[in-house]
């Protein structure tokens, strides 16, 4: 096959819908966007699990000790269903967490935020996935094989996150005074980041065009968040939380939710390395990753001795 | 039944061994060696937390006054009854890998010994562990024997690790007036039973790893009647925050 | 990179359910058979999906290329007489 051919070809599987698989031929950005979009994804779900893991300790009964760390577990295996789609693109899994370490590769913004009561771990399982069950629901449709199919074992294993996460808020906008003050303390810290999550306008993102046309992305960044202050404005009612956004309005034509400006600087800022736990992440992660070196290490070893003798045995 | 108090204390030693083992394998979340390994010792905290769970509601049910979570968490350190072992802290993987192996070892044999308790609750509840912690002790026991043949490095730390916490496995087979008790009433039995069947498969896995049971005076104990080393008040006092520090408020 | 197999090497997991066949389910690292048997089990069978694993050094697996593609499968698209419907019923047969 030609160039061209081969073009044709990939651009008529885009087409019709159908999936780029591990070895056909893609345009060499495709690639490198889905590869990048599947690592930064991945550890995404690996640096989340820290600021979920601050109070797994501190659960206050058997039963949230349970939820919780089966959820943060959950985490740990989404970054590796993720990290296992991303190695089929040829990268393996020692080189993403290198460029995680070294600052090459990204991670969502908003675990660089502290969690700093236990309604923190209600409003993160509320929003933070509440948010990326939207962007993920919407990447179970991504052209890219083994990324859909991640998503969509990912999306069914996030049904109890979200649900795990609201009911720690009605129990506590249901409890003393002490409890309904935490909840809405992180309902007015979380509110904001949880909406930064989608990510920038993209109105006039040529990058979000490139994505749209090779169905990486399958939705917009403002239809996606629409979408979860729709769903969600409702919800906080409910239990009785205040939206933390003076300008919030329903608007009886359009029957969306309209919010006020979202604060980009902070985003940017945050991004750019001055969150609360930005550089708590990372050391966490290189910290753990090199006291777990003598163990990779030693099984390998060991597994080479057995494969050697039973190599001599067989002989 | 005269052996209600007995049996209750008893079945608290059960849960409070699993709650405060699985809040020492929950220290592992995000820190594990390698991604798979931080899921499966999460697996094993869980099974843990569940089996204290049953204990502590069946204790609920003996005490007939505090629910399971007030018996999990409003407890001073005195009346916690875990063995010494499963509060000792992590150290490094073999370390906690050790302590796994030697524990579920325990819990193995233990469970396997309940299964003829004349308490139907205990057999219906030990049965349920027994699958579990057989798991834990293949799990554990294949990275021991990892270990001792793997590196020099690994070698060593599970050297130390050995010394380090072979001192806490006779307390594991410590008797009080509970079990006096309850073996009178054929509930329990006499641990004395299941010493050689522990010391033989522990010999086992540590002669497949190429390692040594260390030479050892030491026996430390203490755990099933109250008595501590110093780190358990400090895993309580950091598991125990939120209801110490909102008394009554429900979660 | 100083070491490909910091993350120890990759493994493919195959997972049956029911009477069903083997699916394939995704990969972990493993450094052996047992540890890879068990990875899988941990991380793929947590809510009760499996009955038996397999798993596959992924260095052992023969794939076909794209290149291969036409000559691989096109052949099977002109074999309809494989498929049920290739065949003419009498009017008014049931259950066939
Ligand atoms: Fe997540
Ligand atoms: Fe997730
Ligand atoms: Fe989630």
């Amino acid at each position: 096959m030609t160039e061209e051919e081969k073009l044709n070809h990939f651009n008529s599987l885009i087409e019709r819908d159908e999936k780029i698989e591990p070895k056909d031929w893609m345009p060499e950005a495709y690639r490198k966007t889905v590869l990048r979009q599947m690592t930064q994804h991945a550890h995404s779900e690996v640096i989340g699990m820290q600021p979920e893991g601050n109070w797994v300790l501190r659960a206050p009964t058997l039963r949230a000790k349970k939820i919780l760390l089966a959820k943060i577990q959950d985490e740990g295996g989404h970054g590796l269903y993720l990290y296992s789609a991303a190695e089929t693109l040829g990268m393996d899994r020692s080189e993403m967490i290198e460029q995680l370490h070294e600052g090459k590769a990204k991670y969502s913004h908003i675990f660089n935020y502290p969690t700093l009561n236990w309604a923190d771990i209600g409003a993160i399982g509320w929003l933070v996935d509440g948010a990326a069950i939207v962007n993920q629901v919407s990447l179970q449709r991504t052209s890219y094989g083994p990324y859909a199919r991640a998503m969509v074992r990912i999306c069914k294993e996030e049904s109890f996150h979200q649900r795990q996460g609201y009911e720690i808020m009605a129990t506590m906008m249901n409890g003393t005074t002490a409890q309904k003050d935490m909840a809405q303390d992180a309902m007015n810290r979380w509110w904001w980041p949880s909406l930064m999550m989608f990510g920038p306008s993209d109105k006039d993102s040529w990058h979000t065009q490139e994505s749209m046309h090779w169905k990486i992305k399958r939705a917009s960044n403002d239809d996606l968040r629409q979408k979860f202050i729709d769903k969600t404005v409702d919800q906080a009612y409910v239990i009785g939380l205040t939206v933390p956004d003076k300008d919030l309005k329903f608007n009886e034509t359009t029957k969306h939710w309209e919010i006020g400006d979202i604060n980009w600087d902070e985003f940017w800022n945050v991004v750019k390395g001055n969150g609360l736990c930005n550089h708590k992440r990372i050391s966490h992660h290189i910290q753990y990753h090199n006291e777990g070196k003598w163990v990779r290490q030693a099984v390998m070893s060991y597994s080479e001795k057995m494969n050697a003798i039973q190599t001599a045995a067989s002989i | 039944m005269t052996t209600k108090i007995e049996l209750y204390n008893f079945v608290l030693r059960l849960a409070d061994d699993n709650l405060i083992l699985a809040q020492r394998l929950a220290e592992w979340c995000s820190c594990g060696p390698i991604l798979e390994e931080d899921l499966a010792m999460t697996n094993i905290s869980l099974d843990l937390l569940g089996q204290a769970e049953d204990f502590y509601e069946y204790a609920s049910e003996l005490n007939g006054e505090k629910s399971e979570d007030e018996l999990a968490f409003l407890r001073s350190e005195r009346e916690y009854y875990n063995h010494l072992l499963v509060e000792q802290p992590n150290g490094d993987f073999a370390c906690t890998m050790l302590r796994q192996m030697l524990y579920s070892t325990y819990a193995k044999f233990l469970y396997e010994a309940l299964l003829n308790s004349r308490d139907e609750k205990l057999v219906a509840l030990a049965t349920k562990g027994l699958k579990e912690v057989k798991y834990h002790f293949r799990h554990s026991s294949e990275w021991i024997i990892r270990f001792g043949k793997g590196t020099k490095e690994s070698n060593e730390r599970t050297k130390n690790a050995l010394v380090e916490l072979w001192r806490f496995t006779s307390d594991l087979f410590e008797m009080n007036e509970t079990d006096k008790v309850l073996i009178t009433s054929g509930i329990s039995f006499s641990l004395r039973d299941i010493y050689p069947l522990w010391k033989a498969e522990i010999s086992n896995v540590l002669e497949e790893a190429g390692l040594e049971i260390p030479n050892s005076e030491n026996n430390i104990i203490g755990g099933i009647n109250g008595i501590h080393t110093e780190y358990l008040g400090h895993l309580l006092s950091e598991m125990q925050f939120l209801q110490r520090a909102y008394p009554g408020a429900k979660w | 990179m100083e070491n490909n197999n910091d993350q120890l090497p990759l493994w493919e997991v195959f997972i049956q359910k029911g009477g069903s066949p083997f699916k394939h389910e995704g990969s972990i690292h493993a450094s052996d058979k047992n540890m890879a048997l068990q990875n899988a089990r941990d991380i793929y069978t947590r809510r009760g999906e499996g009955r038996l694993i397999w798993v596959v050094p992924s260095d052992s697996i023969a794939a076909t290329t794209v290149e291969e593609e036409a000559e691989f499968f096109d052949p099977a698209d002109d074999k309809i007489y494989r498929h049920p419907t290739f065949y003419k019923m009498p009017e008014g047969a049931k259950n066939i």
